[in-house]
């Protein structure tokens, strides 16, 4: 929290991206979280990633939940529509503001608290209609707005600002997101944009339900020797297995990599995202031995990174729904309300 | 590439743009947070310490600062730092009880060859030492061109006594109306040490057919200071200035004021050639000079005895890719009639008193070598300085080498090396006063370069002694106060202390930060967040960080010092600390005490 705003001067240079905009076009109202939280950083890296694919600011709808992750939507895109709902119901309204209008971009952004504890079943629900979002999950281990409670993700045996010990084991996002049949789950870290942003760019073009679990460092509550969740441990422990990298429509893929370490994925929109395998036993289209992967090396206090499953070819909520093309805001009104005579019809099927 | 080492002075200097364009290095933010507070006085005095005429300057001074300043680099227009030079002086208040005395006497003799600038300084840094100054002035006033070609609408005669009263008067034995004709002479009166600052006092000629058939074309600074000196007060209607350097300006303006109506100023080139400073040649244009762009001279046409005009060819030019001119073609003979004709084509050095065979070489100019940091000469114990050492420059370079003459003559009368020169020093001390609170204005002021208002165009003419410029007014100064960024406060950085969180890089407005992995300049300015061509900008690039053994990296170019990193980072990892340039002078006591924020 700073007392001067940050000054719309910028360097004359900066770079447009193919609309026109330079990254600070796609900026929000100045952060009030603590100086060096992991979720500006993700934020920083949500910004680059509209910028870098062009998509106009007012084409997104941010939406989310409570906690200091949950506020930071009001930091990025200020141009977009946003929507802060209560604890631990953003699914909820993700899926019904995509119900009623499948034309826009849809960002979720959640806490480990808001979407492992009091929101487990709404965030289960979205991830088995497969609603057509990316999902961000800023995963810190506590409870940061709170004070630092330990939260669902929280490590057995990570340890709290003051010493004790956290005695539950916790709940994975990742592993639980493959167990419901998520379409595409990608981990990265905040401290990582290389890695972030592609990652997000490919979240971002893919039909479906996208999770990205980003372990994102709580500096005041959770960043100090015993927590499992700081800057230093995940550094320390993070595996970079597959690396996406987002290759747009018409752009060349220039990536060096032997051919048996590089495939690619079609994405609905036309763009492909390039797999760099890192770790060559490790396939991010294949569910099962993707789970057994990542539980062995999670025994292994190891923090797997990259794009780690992905479904060609996802069917994402309106698919299955069958419903009408186009937002229910371009159908004209006597098409969405056809009266009470049309809605006799209807319950006359059943009586 | 290698971690930068902000412990050299050089460093963190060269991110204060303006301080760093200054021949004398004032410290211009300071004194701009000065006039900021009310502190005129002080802004005066910080002023007076480097550049020593800061109401002189404050004017007239040619300001390489002002394109130096980082914020005409953001896009807009740099601070009025000299418009702000010019509040200190007219608010401040007297300042005599704040000036050394005379020291006690040491029993050294120092002769000073004209009395302009460049002498006035050294002995305003010599005589606080206890040296006996003499300076010896063919006039009968001093300050040199200052007085004599700086015409009184820019530079009031008040405000430059003023001035130099505040060196003379303090025991300097001004001798007027005395010329030096003879350095072979001066050299036998048994001075421990001479300085040179006779300036570069001849104006050049045009050579062209009928030059010497009038008594109507005049040499331009001859002409000035007979102007000045009020021998002369009037001139024909019909006016042509050939040339357009500032020294045409001057003239072509007095000459509206001594009854000029047509007065028209004569450039061999177009445009983008000219030499004047823009903002002389806008006030001239705005008292409809006429400006004419492609006329080489070609003859005086004078008709028995009479100036009736001169001839010109017309050019046509070619201009590159580079924007050079690369052909020149005469496309027609053109005349233009006038009165007067007033030369105002440069000036070069000339020292018919120096005796070509005191020991002294003499270059292909005419003039004596000059070691451009002692400023001293083959024989021992004489320095040149101001336009005598290098030919034209301007009264801040005069200053400058005043300064450097001065530290070289204390060593040579104490027998020390004076290649041995005094280092820079700097001082860092944090503005860090509450978490978000910085003892600086850090929020960025977006408005525009404020405009000097100007006497009307019908007032102006009555009398050549109307100071044209008013001055700011309180509402301007406040606000251009806040337009200057702070440069010389500084980013500094702790590598031990990053935890590669990314905020102060996120936060940053112009995008100056950069965490990434180690490489050569060349390849480092490639990988930054934001173009970094500026080359003669440098980039800060911290040591391995502890985490990743990445580098931090500044590129100092268009940092605002808005302090936004420093608030951001969690670790303290940067803080904003104000910079202090510690500028050697002769006179030690001048040197900067109280290092506080202000
Ligand atoms: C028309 C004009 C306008 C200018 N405008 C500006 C301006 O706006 N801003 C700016 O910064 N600069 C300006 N300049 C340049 C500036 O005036 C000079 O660079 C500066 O005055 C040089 O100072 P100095 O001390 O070296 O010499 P000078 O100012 O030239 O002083 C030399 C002194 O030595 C005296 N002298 C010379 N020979 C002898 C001798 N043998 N014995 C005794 N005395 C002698 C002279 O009479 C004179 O008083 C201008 C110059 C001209 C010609
Ligand atoms: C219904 C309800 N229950 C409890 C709370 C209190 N509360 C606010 S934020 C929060 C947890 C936030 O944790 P997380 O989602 O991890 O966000 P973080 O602040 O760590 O980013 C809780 C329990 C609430 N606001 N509403
Ligand atoms: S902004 Fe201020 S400190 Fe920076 S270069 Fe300009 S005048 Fe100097
Ligand atoms: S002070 Fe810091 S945040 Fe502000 S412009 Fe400079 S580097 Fe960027
Ligand atoms: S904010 Fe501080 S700790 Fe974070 S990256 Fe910048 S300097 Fe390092
Ligand atoms: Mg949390």
């Amino acid at each position: 929290m700073s007392f001067i705003a940050k000054p719309k001067i910028t360097h004359p240079g900066l770079p447009r991206n193919s609309i026109g905009l330079t990254l600070r076009d796609y900026e929000g109202s100045m952060s009030t979280l603590c100086a060096g939280c992991g979720h500006d950083s993700v934020s920083s890296a949500i910004m680059q990633a509209y910028f870098e694919l062009s998509i106009e600011p007012h084409r997104v709808a941010k939406v989310s939940g409570i906690g200091c992750s949950s506020k930071t939507p009001t930091y990025f895109l200020g141009g977009a529509h946003g929507f802060n709902s209560v604890h631990g119901r953003m699914p909820s309204i993700a899926t019904g503001a995509n119900a009623a209008n499948r034309e826009l971009q849809y960002i979720g952004v959640s806490g480990d608290g808001d979407s492992l504890s009091i929101g487990l079943g709404q965030f289960s629900h979205a991830i088995r209609r497969n609603v057509n979002m990316m999902y961000v999950l800023e995963n810190n281990g506590v409870y940061g707005l709170t004070k630092g409670q330990f939260s669902a993700s929280a490590d057995k045996g990570s340890k709290a600002k003051k010493g004790e010990a956290n005695s539950y084991s916790p709940i994975d996002p990742v592993l639980l997101a493959m167990s419901l049949g998520c379409t595409f789950v990608g981990r990265s870290f905040s401290g990582d944009k290389d890695n972030l942003v592609p990652l997000l760019k490919s979240a971002i073009s893919h039909s479906g339900f996208a999770l990205i679990d980003v372990i994102s460092p709580c500096v005041t509550f959770n960043d100090h020797e015993g927590s499992t969740k700081s800057y230093a441990h995940t550094r320390e422990h993070m595996l970079e297995t597959v690396y996406a990298d987002y290759v747009g429509e018409h752009e060349e893929i220039i990536a060096q990599v032997k051919p048996g370490e590089y495939r690619q994925v079609m994405m609905h929109d036309g763009s492909r995202v390039g797999l760099r395998h890192i770790d060559e036993n490790y396939d991010p289209t294949d569910r099962i031995a993707a789970i057994s992967y990542i539980e062995k090396h999670r025994a292994e206090g190891a923090v797997v990174t990259g794009l780690l499953y992905v479904e060609e070819g996802s069917e994402e909520m309106h698919t299955t729904l069958g419903s009408a093309p186009g937002a229910m805001s371009e159908i004209p009104y006597e098409k969405l309300n056809p009266g009470a005579e049309a809605l006799k019809r209807i319950q006359g099927r059943w009586r | 590439m290698k971690s930068s080492n902000s412990s050299d002075p050089d460093h963190f200097h060269r991110v204060v743009d303006c301080q760093w364009g200054c021949p004398a290095h004032t410290d211009v933010p300071r004194y701009i947070r000065q006039i900021a507070q009310g502190d005129f006085t002080e802004a005066y005095l910080e002023n007076r310490k480097s550049n020593v005429f800061p109401g002189v300057l404050g004017r007239v001074c040619d300001r390489p600062c002002e394109p130096a300043c980082r914020r005409g680099r953001l896009d807009e227009a740099p601070v009025a730092i000299c418009r702000l030079k010019r509040v200190a002086a007219d608010l401040s208040d007297d300042i005599r009880d704040r000036l050394p005395p005379k020291g006690k006497s040491n029993g050294k003799r120092i002769a000073c060859v004209g009395a302009g600038c460049a002498s006035l300084t050294v002995a305003n840094d010599l005589l606080p030492l206890g040296y006996d100054i003499t300076i010896f002035e063919q006039h009968d006033k001093p300050g040199g061109l200052m007085r004599t070609n700086i015409p009184s609408f820019r530079l009031p005669a008040e405000v430059l006594d003023d001035e130099i009263d505040l060196i003379v008067e303090r025991g300097v034995d001004l001798r007027l109306n005395t010329r030096i004709d003879s350095m072979k002479q001066l050299l036998d009166e048994g001075f421990d040490s001479i300085f040179v600052g006779t300036g570069a006092p001849r104006g050049k000629d045009l050579d062209l057919p009928g030059r010497n058939d009038s008594d109507r074309i005049h040499i331009g600074i001859d002409w000035l200071e007979s102007v000045a000196f009020e021998h002369r007060d009037s001139i024909g209607e019909n006016v042509l200035i050939i040339g357009v350097g500032n020294t045409a300006m001057d003239c072509c303006r007095s000459a509206l004021r001594l009854g000029g109506k047509n007065v028209s100023v004569v450039a061999r080139k177009p445009r983008g050639w000219f030499k004047a400073s823009a903002w002389e040649l806008e006030d001239a244009e705005e008292e409809d000079v006429n400006i004419l762009v492609n006329h080489s001279p070609k003859s005086f046409v004078v008709e028995d005895g009479v100036l009736k005009g001169m001839t010109f060819d017309k050019m046509h030019y070619e201009i590159d890719d580079n924007g050079e001119l690369s052909s020149a073609e005469v496309v027609e003979e053109i005349f233009l009639p006038c009165d007067d004709v007033i030369l105002a084509i440069g000036q070069d050095n000339a020292f018919p008193w120096i005796e070509r065979d005191v020991g002294l070489s003499f270059n292909k100019w005419d003039a004596p070598d000059v070691d451009d940091v002692t400023h001293g000469v083959e024989l021992p114990g004489v320095f040149f300085g101001g336009d005598s050492a290098f030919g034209p420059k301007n009264i801040i370079w005069a200053v400058e080498h005043g300064h450097r003459a001065a530290i070289s003559i204390h060593k040579y009368c104490n027998g020390e090396d004076i290649s041995d020169r005094p280092a820079r020093g700097m001082n860092l001390l944090s503005t860090k006063m509450g978490i978000h609170e910085w003892s600086y204005s850090n929020d960025f002021e977006d408005s525009e370069r404020r405009q000097m208002r100007h006497v009307e165009l019908t007032e102006r003419f009555k009398n050549i002694r109307i100071e044209v410029e008013l001055g700011f007014d309180p509402e301007q100064t406040a606000l251009e106060v806040e337009r200057c960024l702070n440069c010389d406060v500084q980013t500094v950085f702790s590598e031990k202390l990053c935890i590669e969180c990314d905020a102060c890089m996120d936060v940053c407005p112009v995008y100056c930060l950069t965490i990434t992995e180690d490489g050569d300049e060349d390849d480092l300015r490639q990988r930054l967040r934001a173009p970094a061509d500026n080359k003669d900008q440098v980039l800060y690039v911290s040591d391995a960080l502890p985490q990743t053994g990445k580098v931090m990296v500044k590129d100092e170019n268009l940092c605002i010092h808005c302090g936004l990193c420093a608030e951001r980072c969690p670790t303290g990892a940067w803080d904003m600390r104000k910079s202090q340039l510690k500028i050697p002078y002769a006179n030690k006591t001048v040197e900067e005490k109280n290092i506080n924020v202000s």
